[in-house]
């Protein structure tokens, strides 16, 4: 098989089955969630949930200023590579043309440089998560396997684009053609991990907004 | 008072005495705990294990953590039986695993090894809930894992006693009618007001909690004081008293009803619109929010937390105050009340009606630190020590602002802070703000003539 043969593997069944697999398995997920219902709640609200549900999924980008003092590193790494995750995924010029091509819909890009930047702070950041991960004792004592799993299909994305972008696996096919199956390693593995929480962090964030939110009190 | 009054003996009311907690042992068992666990799976409970990413931060909101240093009081750690029982029958891949056999299994010395962790190192205060960058309301689920605690027979045995002394007897403490009515006659001696008992048709029906009645009996003087000075129609009802409910705090979803079933029966014999919860958090809590969900019907009253009618009084102008306190005072907020209830503006109200030189904790709120005994902790001997530990934050909260004063408004936050401050030779009285508002009453010349003044 050449590079070529490759790419075009990735490129064409592997990324239609990756996606297929995300797809129908996250929309199992949603469902294993919705399908669990919630009890009536019988006592009288003090407020509106859905209000504090909807502000709750968005205030919870804001960390309290008590929780920046306790957990900087946590506040600061974590926002830089997930911001920079979701730049490099929705702003790199041959990501908006392949969502163009594939959903119809596309936004402006930002020029490749800026990217080029953004990725290589995320994969910075994404390192210096995992030596927290590894050194810190609550986060050392929690993480499981999955935990490093995860932590290894996001970073092997973010690499993998980053060593093709900058033409430093040859040839570049065979870079490209890395790249595309890493993100369909991501894209398979995250409807069975907590890779989901990219999805159904809204959700709970939403639930713990209604909940308080129904005693009056936004969370 | 009546004689036909004062013959009776106690307050509690005659319900079966099988309840949960009573039935055999062998009753108990990790069948029914596994089975009382997977009716309390909801979507939210799904929502929040499916997005989790161990990054630990509750731990970091968490007073047992924070002044212990033990990763094992990580709050969402203290969920990990409930988390194996989601994953291995709520989820698609569990299902896979444990149909190959891969999966892990709770088991009965698992469940026994958590119980420590879900009941004496949780006060479920809720703070890890507010900070979770994901969103998960870890407190919710805590609550909900202690049926499983209390269905397989891993609670803690104070609980268990307080939970059956609360079936039995009305209070989770034993108090009966009767101690209470020695303090009515006190009360009625020292202010020359009465304290109606059973009376018809009254606007409110007043609760307290046997804690406060034992520690704290200057509360009830307060409201008789503050109530007769409004003006407010209120009453006391013999057939229960008691606000505070020990199957919501143990985990037991029966003996909640049967408990809150009391309260919703004294209010329809005596025909209230609205039922006052006393200076505890938990009690509120207890019957604002949990109570109707554990009869499952809405009830035909209000409920209110004393600071609430208070407040209320206050803005219709009804409580004339003189005279404020000049000391440094600062405010405690029970975890209950502000940030799980949403009352949290209205003891600042009550606060600037009586003190000169209040300061807030830096955090307060919804966000502020426990005090490290609810949640059943304070009833749960076994946990004194890392309930002392817990304080510490608060200790050092305090210690910020350094007030000659502390008020609150929940009697087992009061006991635990009164404890802590002098565990570590603070001299910092702690006061009731219901008591405070009362020192301050404009007396009317009737009250004076009373006292013969």
């Amino acid at each position: 098989m050449t590079s070529m043969d490759f790419l075009m593997l990735t490129k064409g069944p592997l990324f239609q089955l990756a996606v297929a697999i995300f797809a129908i398995g996250m929309l199992a997920r949603m469902i294993e969630i919705f399908a669990l219902g919630r009890a009536h709640n019988y006592a009288a609200p003090r407020g509106s949930a859905m209000a504090g549900g909807l502000r709750t999924m968005y205030k919870r980008f804001h960390t309290d200023p008590g929780t920046f003092k306790a957990a900087p590193f946590d506040v600061v790494v974590g926002t830089i590579w997930h911001i920079g995750f979701i730049v490099a995924l929705l702003l790199f010029i041959p990501h908006v043309e392949l969502i163009k091509s594939t959903f119809g819909i596309a936004w402006p890009a930002l020029p490749n440089p800026v990217v080029d930047a953004v990725t290589a702070i995320t994969i910075l950041g994404l390192l210096a998560a995992l030596v927290h991960r590894l050194s810190h004792p609550v986060k050392r004592f929690l993480s499981t396997t999955e935990d490093y799993l995860i932590w290894g299909v996001t970073f092997l994305v973010m690499l993998t684009g980053y060593l093709a972008y900058n033409r430093l696996i040859n040839p570049y096919p065979l870079a490209l053609g890395i790249h595309i199956l890493a993100a369909e390693i991501f894209l398979i593995v995250l409807p069975f991990t907590k890779l989901t929480h990219i999805f159904t962090a809204f959700v709970a964030r939403y639930y713990n907004g209604a909940i308080f939110g129904r005693k009056g009190v936004q969370s | 008072m009546t004689e036909a009054v004062l013959t009776r003996d106690t307050g509690a009311v005659e319900t079966p005495l099988e309840t949960p907690l009573e039935t055999p042992v062998e009753s108990f068992s990790l069948a029914r705990g596994l089975q009382a666990l997977r009716e309390e799976m909801d979507a939210p409970v799904a929502s929040f294990f499916s997005s989790c990413v161990h990054c630990g931060i509750c731990a970091t909101a968490c007073p047992f953590y924070v002044e212990t240093g033990d990763p094992k009081y990580t709050p969402i750690h203290k969920l990990e039986p409930m988390r194996i029982l989601w994953e291995n029958e709520f989820t698609l891949w569990g299902r896979i695993k444990t149909k190959l056999g891969w999966d892990k299994k709770v088991t009965d010395e698992m469940l026994a090894e958590w119980e420590p962790l879900l009941y004496d190192s949780c006060s479920m205060c809720g703070r890890c809930s507010m900070v979770c960058p994901v969103g998960n309301d870890i407190q919710y689920m805590i609550r909900k894992a202690r049926e499983g605690m209390v269905a397989s027979g891993h609670a803690p045995e104070g609980l268990v006693a307080a939970s059956v002394r609360a079936v039995k007897t009305g209070s989770p403490m034993g108090l009966q009618w009767k101690t209470l009515d020695v303090q009515i006659k006190h009360v009625e001696t020292s202010s020359g007001l009465e304290v109606p008992i059973d009376k018809q048709g009254a606007d409110y029906l007043v609760l307290l909690s046997s804690m406060e009645i034992i520690n704290f009996p200057e509360y009830l003087e307060a409201i008789t004081k503050i109530f007769a000075h409004a003006g407010v129609s209120w009453t006391l009802s013999q057939q229960c008293f008691e606000a505070t409910n020990a199957g919501i705090q143990i985990g037991s979803k029966d003996i909640a009803a049967a408990l809150v079933q009391r309260v919703v029966d004294a209010a329809a014999a005596l025909g209230v619109k609205n039922v006052i919860s006393p200076e505890c958090g938990h009690a509120y809590t207890a019957i604002r929010w949990e109570g109707p969900n554990a009869i499952k019907r809405a009830y035909p009253f209000k409920v209110f937390h004393i600071i609430e009618v208070l407040d209320q009084l206050r803005a219709e102008g009804r409580i004339k105050t003189e005279g404020k306190e000049d000391d440094r005072l600062s405010l405690h907020d029970p975890c209950n009340l502000a940030r799980k209830s949403g009352v949290i503006q209205q003891q600042r109200n009550l606060m600037d009606l009586v003190a000169e030189n209040f300061v807030d904790l830096k955090e307060h709120g919804k966000y502020q630190w426990c005090c490290g005994a609810g949640g059943g902790v304070s009833s749960n001997e076994r946990a004194e020590e890392l309930k002392m530990a817990a304080f510490k934050k608060k200790k050092a909260q305090i210690e910020e602002v350094s007030p000659d004063r502390m008020v609150t408004m929940c009697a087992t936050c009061r006991t635990q802070l009164e404890e802590g401050l002098e565990e570590y030779t603070m001299d910092i009285p702690v006061v009731g703000l219901t008591e405070l508002i009362a020192e301050h009453l404009v007396e009317s010349d009737e009250e004076r003539g009373v006292r013969g003044e």
